[in-house]
C-alpha cells in the first residue's frame, strides 16, 4: 500500500532558507522519520536531521509537522491522508543550526544552573531507604527525554525572546519541582525557582504538557504544585501573576 | 594543511554512554582535566535506549544473592568463554556502583522495605536487576549528566568556569586515534590524542592527550535488522584497530530474541526481556509455548519441565524451576528462529509474544510503560490485550577491544583505554541480560581510574601529535568530497547490512561466510570511491562515508572470525558445526589490522585458565561440559551422579 507524499522542508541554515517540496515514496506503517530517511537516500544526501533511537526514547529528532512540535519519530504516516502535504519544520524556538537542526544550547545551559540534588549529610551509599509512593512523582518527571518540545513550545520563550535569560522553561522548572519532591532533597528548591529560574512566568496555560511525548502532565504535577509550595512561603503568586500579565498587556 | 582547532587534556574519554561519562567522573575526580566527546547530543548516547535494567547482586528481594552466585551466572551465560576476572570484578563491584548512583540522584523502583526492587532476567538465577519501570537506561544516563553538572558547577564555584577540568565536546566525531611509536616499552604504540570533525560545521578538530577511553559502543548497523542506532558504526574498534590493538571475540554477535517485526519500518526495535520476566510468554501459531522443546542438555537442570511449574515459579521461586522463557538469549532467539523456519510463525515471519492473559492491564501498564507506549504508537497493538509479534534482532557485540581485566588499559597501544560495549572478554560468547549496564559502570570508573593514575605517573611528560598524522586524516576525511557521484553511500551502506544480515547472521554456514568475506571485498572498493554532494556542515551523507570504513573493517573482523570458529557457542551457530567443543574454549580468536592497513589477520591466542577459588564454585558435573579433562580441578571429588539440584 505504497503512495507518494507530498512534503514540504524546510531547508537552510541561519542565513538564510526556505520550504522545499518533495514527492515521495510512503510504504504502511511509516513514521515521518521514515520519509525523511528516503528523501536523504534519494534525493537530499546532505539533508540535515537529528535522530538516535527511532523509538521515542531519545529525545533528539524534535521539530514542527504541519505547525505541530512533535517527535518525527512517533509521527505515524497513517495520521495523515494520502493527498495532506506535509510540512516539516525546525523547532522555532531555537536557533536553526541547518535544515532541521537546532541550536538547542539554551537548555543545557539552563540545566547547569539548577543545584544538583543535595543528600542528607552523612548518608551512606546503600543505605538509602524510600518508599515507592514517595519516589513516584519524581520518577514521573524523570521520564522526561530532553526532547525541549515543551520548551519550544512554551509562549513565554517562543513569543518573547527577552525573556530567555530569566526564564528556564517548563523541563527545568520541572527538574527544580522534581528535586523539591525528592524524598531524600534537603537544598531549598522553592525561592529560586520563582527568583531565578522565571516560576512566576508561567500562566499555566498547559501548553507544554499538551506536547509532552512522555504524557507528563508537566503543569499539573509540576508547575502548579511549586506555584503552591513557593506560595505557601508567603509569596503570593496571583498577586505576581497578576502583575506580570498587567504589565505584559500594557508594553504591546 | 591549514591549522585546525586544538585542545590539550589529560584524559579525552570518546563516547557519552555510561560507560565513556562514568569514566570521566571518575577521572575528573582523580583531578585530571577531562573532555568527553560524542558523536550525538550529551545525554542521547545509545545507553538512554536500555530498558530492563542494571544487574548487581544486592540481594533485596532474595537474600541469597551473592557476587559468586552472579559470577556464576554470567560465565555459564558467556558459557566459559569470558575473561573470568573480568566477571569476577563485575559481579564484585556492580552494588557499590549502582548504590553510588542513588547518592547522585538516581531513583530506582523500590521494594516494600524502601530498598532498591530487583527484578528476574534471563540467565540470572535470583531477582537481580534494579529497574525503573522499563526506562533504566534513561536513569542511569540523565543521572551520570546530571553528576557531570554537579562536578562543573563545583569547578564553577571554584574557578568561575564550569568547564575548567570537565568539558563536554558533543555532536563531534573522532576518526583517527593520533599515536607515535613507543620502543620503550612492551606495547608497540604511544597515544598523543585524536583526530574528528565537528558534525555541524565539518571543521577539523583535534585532542591532544596522553591518555585516551574508547566507549564508543557496539556494531549494529552493520546489520539490517538491529535494535542499535545509526551511532553503532564500530568506531572505537576500528579505531583501535588502526592503533595497533586487538580485537578479541568478535565472532560472538548477541541477536536478541525479541525485536519488532511489523511494520517493516520499526522492524529490529526492541522489546525488552522483562516482558518475559515478568511474566510474558511465546507461543507459535499453533498456540504452544514451544521454547520447552528447546532446553538445551548443559540448561535441563536448571529450568521447568512443565508450564505448571514454570508459572508457579514466578511466585514460589525457591521450591520452582525457572521457565524457558528465560533461558539465555542465544538459546530462545535460535527457537524463534527454527519455529518460524518450521511454518510455525506468525503473519509476519515472527512468534508471539504474550502479557496480555497473563497480568492485569493495570499492572502491564505500570511495570512497561515504555512497551506499552511502543507497540501503541507505533504499531497498533494495544500489549493489555493483545499478543506482540516479536523476532531475533542484532542487538549487542560481545567481542571488542582486547583490555587488561583489571585497569581496562589496551595492550599494544599505551596510554589507550577501553570500557563498555566497545571492548571484549567479560561476556565472553553471550551476555546476559542487565550484565551491560552494571559492566558500563563497572569498567568505565576502571578505565577512567587508570588512565588517571597513567597520567599522573607521567608528571609533565607530553609527546606532540605528529603534524604528518594530522594531515593525513584530514586528507581521508574529506575524501568523499573528491569522488563526486560515484557511489552512492547509503547503497553501499544498504548492501552492507543485507550481506551481513543473510550470510552472517543468527545461524552460519561456511559456505555463506567465504561468500560475505568476497562481497566485503568488493564493498570496500566500492567505499573508496563514495562521493558526496553539498559542503561539510551537518552532512550526513558524508558522514555515512567516514563511517563506512569503520563498519567494513569490523564486518571482516565478524566474518573472519566466525568462518575460522568451528564450533558453536553463545552468540556464534554453525550450522554445519552445531556442536560446542571443549577445545574450542580454549581458543580467542584475535583480529590485528594486517601490513596493508586495509584488511585484518586473525590470529589465536590461549586464555589465561580461571583461578582455583573460581573453579571451586562450580560444581564438577557443571565444569565437565565446558572444560577439557586437562584443565578439570583434579584434586575436586567427583559429584555424585543423582542430581543435586
Ligand atoms: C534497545 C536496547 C535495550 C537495552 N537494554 C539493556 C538493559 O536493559 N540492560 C543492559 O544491561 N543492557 C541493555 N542494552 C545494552 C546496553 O544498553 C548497551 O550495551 C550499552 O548502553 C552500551 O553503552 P556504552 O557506554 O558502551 O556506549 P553507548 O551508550 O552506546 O555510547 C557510545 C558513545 O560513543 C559515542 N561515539 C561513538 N563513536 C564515536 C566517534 N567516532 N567519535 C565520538 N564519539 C563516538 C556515541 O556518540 C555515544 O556517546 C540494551 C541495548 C539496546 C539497544
Ligand atoms: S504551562 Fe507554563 S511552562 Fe507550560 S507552556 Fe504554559 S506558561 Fe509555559
Ligand atoms: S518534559 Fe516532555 S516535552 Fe519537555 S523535554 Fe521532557 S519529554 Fe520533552
Ligand atoms: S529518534 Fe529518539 S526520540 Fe526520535
Amino acid at each position: 500500500m505504497s503512495y507518494k507524499a507530498n512534503f514540504r522542508v524546510w531547508r537552510g541554515d541561519v542565513d538564510s532558507g526556505e520550504l522545499r517540496d518533495y514527492t515521495v515514496e510512503v510504504n504502511e506503517g511509516e513514521v515521518v522519520l521514515d520519509i525523511i530517511h528516503r528523501l536523504q537516500a534519494t534525493q537530499a544526501p546532505d539533508l540535515a536531521v537529528r535522530w538516535n533511537c527511532k523509538a521515542g526514547k531519545c529525545g533528539s529528532c524534535s521539530a514542527e509537522i504541519n505547525g505541530r512540535p512533535r517527535l518525527l519519530c512517533m509521527t505515524r504516516m497513517s495520521t495523515f491522508s494520502a493527498e495532506e502535504t506535509i510540512t516539516v519544520t525546525p523547532m522555532r524556538t531555537f536557533p536553526v543550526v541547518r535544515d532541521l537542526v537546532t541550536d538547542v544550547s539554551f537548555n543545557y545551559t539552563k540545566a547547569r544552573q539548577v543545584p544538583s540534588f543535595t543528600p542528607p549529610e552523612g548518608l551512606k551509599a546503600g543505605e538509602y531507604r524510600m518508599e515507592q509512593v514517595d519516589v513516584e512523582r519524581s520518577q514521573e518527571f524523570r521520564k522526561c527525554i530532553e526532547c525541549f518540545l515543551c520548551q519550544n513550545t512554551c509562549h513565554v520563550i517562543r513569543d518573547f525572546e527577552d525573556n530567555k535569560p530569566a526564564f528556564s522553561g517548563p523541563r527545568y522548572l520541572m527538574r527544580i519541582a522534581e528535586l523539591d519532591m525528592h524524598p531524600l532533597d534537603v537544598a531549598d528548591r522553592q525561592k529560586a525557582a520563582q527568583e531565578e529560574h522565571g516560576l512566576g512566568y508561567c500562566n499555566i496555560t498547559k501548553c507544554c504538557t499538551d506536547v509532552c511525548p512522555e504524557h507528563i502532565k508537566i503543569t499539573d504535577n509540576a508547575l502548579i504544585p511549586m506555584k503552591e509550595r513557593v506560595a505557601d512561603r508567603k509569596y503570593d503568586p496571583l498577586v505576581w501573576l497578576g502583575d506580570k500579565i498587567l504589565r505584559r498587556g500594557k508594553t504591546q | 594543511m591549514s591549522e585546525v582547532e586544538r585542545h590539550s587534556y589529560d584524559v579525552v574519554v570518546i563516547g557519552a554512554g555510561g560507560a565513556g561519562l562514568r569514566a570521566a567522573i571518575e577521572a575528573r575526580m582523580q583531578g585530571m582535566r577531562t573532555a568527553v566527546v560524542c558523536k550525538s547530543l550529551f545525554g542521547k548516547a545509545h545507553t538512554v535506549m536500555a530498558e530492563g535494567g542494571i544487574a548487581a547482586s544486592m540481594g533485596n528481594v532474595n537474600s541469597n544473592d551473592n557476587w559468586q552466585v552472579h559470577f556464576r551466572d554470567t560465565m555459564r551465560g558467556g558459557k566459559f568463554l569470558n575473561h573470568w576476572r573480568m566477571a569476577e570484578l563485575h559481579a564484585q563491584e556492580a552494588p557499590d556502583r549502582v548504590w553510588e548512583l542513588e547518592t547522585w540522584g538516581a531513583l530506582f523502583d523500590r521494594t516494600k522495605d524502601g530498598r532498591i526492587s530487583q527484578r528476574n532476567f534471563g540467565g540470572h538465577e535470583y531477582p537481580r536487576l534494579a529497574h525503573v519501570g522499563d526506562r533504566t537506561g534513561l536513569e542511569l544516563i540523565r543521572t551520570l549528566q546530571q553528576k557531570i553538572v554537579a562536578l562543573q558547577q563545583e569547578d564553577e564555584a571554584e574557578f568561575g568556569d564550569p568547564e575548567a577540568r570537565l568539558k563536554v565536546f558533543q555532536e563531534a566525531t573522532v576518526t583517527r586515534l593520533l599515536t607515535v611509536p613507543d620502543s620503550g616499552s612492551e606495547a608497540g604504540n604511544r597515544i598523543t590524542g585524536a583526530f574528528g570533525y565537528w558534525r555541524e560545521s565539518g571543521r577539523f578538530v583535534v585532542f591532544e592527550a596522553p591518555a585516551i577511553v574508547l566507549a564508543t559502543g557496539g556494531i549494529g548497523k552493520s546489520f539490517k535488522v538491529t535494535s542499535n542506532s545509526w551511532e553503532y558504526t564500530g568506531d572505537g574498534q576500528a579505531l583501535a584497530l588502526m592503533a595497533g590493538a586487538s580485537l578479541i571475540n568478535m565472532e560472538f554477535v548477541q541477536f536478541h530474541p525479541t525485536g519488532m517485526v511489523w511494520p517493516p519500518s520499526v522492524k529490529g526495535i526492541l522489546v525488552t526481556e522483562s516482558v518475559r520476566g515478568d511474566g510474558g510468554v511465546l507461543t507459535n501459531s499453533e498456540g504452544k509455548r514451544f521454547m520447552f522443546d528447546y532446553i538445551p542438555d548443559v540448561f535441563k537442570e536448571k529450568y521447568a519441565k512443565t508450564e505448571e511449574e514454570g508459572d508457579r515459579w514466578y511466585t514460589d521461586p525457591d521450591n520452582n524451576r525457572r521457565p524457558p522463557e528465560l533461558l539465555p538469549r542465544d538459546e530462545v532467539a535460535r527457537a524463534i528462529n527454527s519455529e518460524v523456519k518450521a511454518g510455525r510463525g506468525t503473519p509476519h515471519g515472527g512468534v508471539y509474544l504474550d502479557v496480555s492473559s497473563r497480568l492485569p492491564a493495570d499492572v502491564i501498564r505500570r511495570k512497561l510503560p515504555s512497551m506499552h507506549h511502543q507497540f501503541k504508537e507505533l504499531a497498533d497493538v494495544d500489549i493489555t490485550a493483545e499478543p506482540m509479534e516479536v523476532g531475533p534482532t542484532c542487538h549487542y557485540v560481545m567481542g571488542g577491544i582486547e583490555v587488561d581485566p583489571d585497569t581496562a588499559a589496551t595492550p599494544g597501544v599505551l596510554g589507550l583505554y577501553a570500557a563498555g560495549e566497545v571492548a571484549g572478554g567479560m561476556h565472553g560468547s553471550n551476555r546476559l541480560g542487565g550484565n551491560s549496564l552494571s559492566d558500563l559502570l563497572v569498567f568505565g570508573r576502571r578505565a577512567g581510574l587508570y588512565a588517571a593514575e597513567y597520567v599522573a605517573e607521567l608528571g609533565d611528560e607530553r609527546r606532540d601529535v605528529p603534524q604528518d598524522q594530522i594531515d593525513a586524516a584530514a586528507a581521508e576525511a574529506v575524501g568523499p568530497f573528491n569522488n563526486e557521484g560515484a557511489e552512492n553511500p547509503y547503497s553501499v551502506h544498504q548492501e552492507l547490512q543485507q550481506t551481513m544480515n543473510d550470510l552472517v547472521g543468527i545461524i552460519r554456514r561456511e559456505g555463506e561466510m567465504a561468500e560475505a568475506l568476497g562481497r566485503l571485498e568488493e564493498l570496500k572498493a566500492r567505499a573508496e570511491k563514495a562521493g558526496v554532494e553539498g559542503h561539510r556542515q551537518y552532512n550526513p551523507g558524508w558522514h555515512l562515508a567516514i563511517d563506512l570504513r569503520n563498519m567494513l573493517l569490523v564486518s571482516e573482523c565478524i566474518a573472519k572470525a566466525a568462518l575460522e570458529r568451528t564450533e558453536s557457542r553463545g552468540g556464534h551457530t554453525r550450522e554445519d558445526h552445531p556442536g560446542m567443543s571443549a577445545d574450542w574454549r580454549k581458543v580467542v580468536l584475535a583480529c590485528t589490522l594486517a601490513d596493508d592497513g586495509g584488511h585484518v589477520d586473525l590470529v589465536r591466542r590461549t586464555p589465561e585458565p580461571m583461578r582455583g577459588d573460581l573453579l571451586a564454585l562450580f560444581e564438577l558435573d557443571e565444569l565437565k561440559k565446558y572444560l577439557t579433562d586437562a584443565e578439570l580441578p583434579s584434586a575436586a571429588p567427583s559429584a555424585p551422579d543423582e542430581e543435586t539440584n
